[in-house]
């Protein structure tokens, strides 16, 4: 067992799958000799050297285009895009091409391939450099969404994504990089689309991601030392392939579903698990379907504006206190 | 290798078979072409289509000279570089129909024509996307140590988006053996391409802003083409880097289904029209001494085949139901919860 941050994490989760997979190969902006902006890749290039470990231009579509095609010719690209709100200007890669090519080409064509972005808020970087964006990709058919939130996870779900034969997005809250858990010793290989109940409580289920989940579960806590409501909290880890079994099943024992989002409010992957939810498990419901989200605002930049808009532990835990009153 | 401009050079010393594969495969891409446009005025061809008819002679030199390790990434006027790699003449118009015995069972369509054993790998619909994934090909080809070249075909309207200079650059900077060829037919879409673009040579004017050689040639010449093609993949092939190929053409028709193409002066059509690559390449292949039955039997066996291929397509079912949810996933699937 170690003590690993998050970013710690990213590092070694990649490592242990480059040192097992001579196909696996690793590009991106930085992420080579200055072992990324985030820190996140660092002693990788002196490891694998510059053949596996390239440092791109400033070309989010050379750089999504080079590991697709490598990706459909026999290589396990990882591929960093720095902020995920660069996936706007690289979008017709991830959502036009990755996503369907195997579809048109009626299985012709694989394209096993991962793309690990900085996700979130929480820095203060404004609009442009913090937002939640996991959202977009779960709308479109042929990607797999996803974003773990502690250390271990990390590592699993970065070996299960390299070596799932299909495009994974793999995002990284970037407000968790110095975040240090624990690690279990050894290889790591997790599984896609299985969601984690990490808190059990019988009054109410809150359904989380990355840095939400951390929130949530600091929520649940003051919720049942000053209130006495006692919460599960489930973290999701994967939004496609969506583990709706451990979702439906939480929030039935329970009787009230709380997700807790930092993507803005439309159409934030939350209204995806109610909707679920009030279809298919409306008999065990108790109490209106409830979802704690950013504002339908981008985010501001200032301390004080940024923690009012993203969920914060006090938002959660008064949202659910008046609910379950 | 040494740029020309458009003027029509006998540089050729390929052999009198490889010329016929050359005019073979002219003649089948301009049977096949025509007779998608009938299919489309019959409404059998639903959607729309973009046809190569007057760019034979590009698809098919590379056709002729590529091998069949390398890789082909061609746009949504892609018929032609899909045949031109050996893919079904069948599966080919079955695609075009939607029929079940279509390359890609119907999912694909005229924009996206694949044969990926064939290596083909794909027909790309959004301009510009596939230049950076045939850089990825053969970043793949490099890495493995393989001696596989990707070439990417593409119109003059891509020379003005974005990906088309990420991808330049990031192929000269870590020399990759990709050929770019760009098929400029003068107009992107339904504008001259020389009123929304900066220099007259759309692609080889922007190769020195990459350190590429300047290469324009005519691509209505096929032995121009083929010994054009036949340099460009083997300097990829010997680890030289990227190259750049601008071939001067024209298309017949409109830009797709819906254009009657207007927009262009008639005596700048009739112009071109009179350098038709196909009986152009017949005329000379002709008075090099290729007997008249010899071609002749080559135009009566490709015409055989289109028949063939198109009532096989006909005669096709449409893709059943059960298809609809395959193939999201490697697993051959489409489920995205449990």
């Amino acid at each position: 067992m170690a003590q690993l941050t998050f970013r710690e994490a990213v590092a070694r989760g990649i490592a242990q799958e480059m040192r097992r997979d001579e196909s696996v190969v690793l590009l991106g902006e930085d992420v080579g000799a200055s072992g990324g902006v985030f820190k996140a890749t660092p002693g990788l290039f002196d490891e694998f050297g510059p053949r596996r470990v390239r440092d791109t231009p400033i070309s989010e579509q050379a750089i999504l285009g080079a590991a697709m095609g490598a990706a459909m010719t026999g290589l396990r690209p990882i591929a960093e895009i720095m902020f995920s709100d660069f996936f706007a200007v690289c979008w017709d890669i991830v959502a036009n091409q990755m996503a369907k090519s195997r579809y048109m080409t009626n299985g012709q064509v694989t394209v096993p391939l991962v793309i690990r972005s900085a996700n979130g808020g929480g820095l203060r970087f404004g609009a442009q450099h913090s937002q939640a964006v996991e959202n977009w990709a779960m709308a479109v058919p042929g990607l797999k969404v996803v974003a773990p939130s502690n250390s271990a996870d990390v590592i699993g779900l970065l070996a299960a994504a390299v070596r799932d034969p299909d495009p994974v997005l793999f995002f990284e809250q970037k407000s968790l990089y110095p975040i240090r858990s624990e690690v279990p010793d050894g290889e790591i290989v997790d599984e896609l689309g299985k969601a984690k109940v990490v808190r059990e409580g019988g009054d109410a289920t809150i359904v989380a991601l990355a840095a939400m989940v951390p929130r949530a579960v600091a929520a649940a806590d003051e919720l049942a030392s000053s209130y006495g409501v006692e919460c599960t909290v489930v973290d999701l880890r994967s939004l496609v392939p969506l583990d709706t079994q451990t979702i439906l099943r939480e929030v039935s024992k329970t009787g009230r579903l709380f997700t807790v989002e930092e993507n803005p409010r439309l159409c934030g992957w939350g209204a995806e698990i109610v909707s679920i939810v009030a279809e298919e498990a409306f008999h065990d419901l108790d109490a209106p379907l409830t979802r704690i989200t950013t504002p339908h605002i981008p985010l501001p930049a200032a301390d004080a504006l940024e923690d009012l808009a993203m969920p914060s532990v006090q938002r959660i835990v008064e949202t659910i206190r008046k609910a379950v009153d | 290798m040494t740029a020309s401009t458009g003027s029509v050079t006998e540089t050729t010393t390929a052999s009198v078979d490889t010329r016929l594969a050359l005019y073979r495969l002219m003649v089948e891409i301009r049977q096949f072409e025509k007779r998608a446009y009938d299919l489309f005025m019959q409404s059998l061809v639903k959607g729309t289509s973009h046809l190569s008819l007057g760019q034979e002679a590009i698809a098919a030199a590379f056709g002729v000279a590529m091998r069949p390790t390398d890789w082909t990434f061609a746009t949504y006027r892609g018929h032609a570089h899909t045949l031109a790699r050996g893919a079904s003449m069948t599966g080919a118009m079955a695609e075009l129909l939607g029929r079940s015995n279509g390359l890609m069972a119907g999912k694909g369509g005229s924009m996206h024509l694949s044969d990926a054993e064939k290596g083909a790998m794909g027909s790309y619909a959004i301009v510009g996307a596939h230049l950076p994934i045939a850089c990825g090909a053969a970043w793949s080809a490099q890495y493995r140590g393989t001696d596989q070249v990707a070439v990417c075909f593409f119109g003059d309207g891509t020379t003005n988006i974005g990906a088309f200079h990420e991808a330049l650059n990031l192929a000269a900077v870590w020399k990759l053996p990709v050929v770019f060829v760009c098929e400029n037919n003068l107009y992107m879409e339904y504008t001259p391409i020389g009123s929304v673009t900066a220099v007259p040579r759309p692609a080889a004017d922007r190769a020195a802003a990459y350190g590429l050689d300047a290469i324009a040639v005519d691509g209505n010449d096929a032995d121009v083409m083929y010994a054009t093609a036949s340099s460009a993949l083997q300097r990829a092939r010997a680890g030289d880097g990227p190259v750049l190929i601008e071939a001067l053409t024209y298309r017949h028709g409109g830009h797709s289904r819906a254009d009657p193409a207007k927009y262009r002066p008639q005596e700048e059509v009739d112009s071109w029209l009179a350098r038709d690559p196909v009986p152009s390449y017949r005329a000379r292949l002709a008075a090099a001494g290729v007997a008249a039955d010899v071609l002749t039997s080559i135009e009566t066996d490709v015409a055989a085949a289109v028949d063939d291929a198109t009532e096989r397509a006909k005669a096709a079912s449409p893709p059943g139901p059960e298809l609809m949810m395959t193939q999201v996933w490697a697993d051959g699937g489409s489920s995205w919860r449990n």
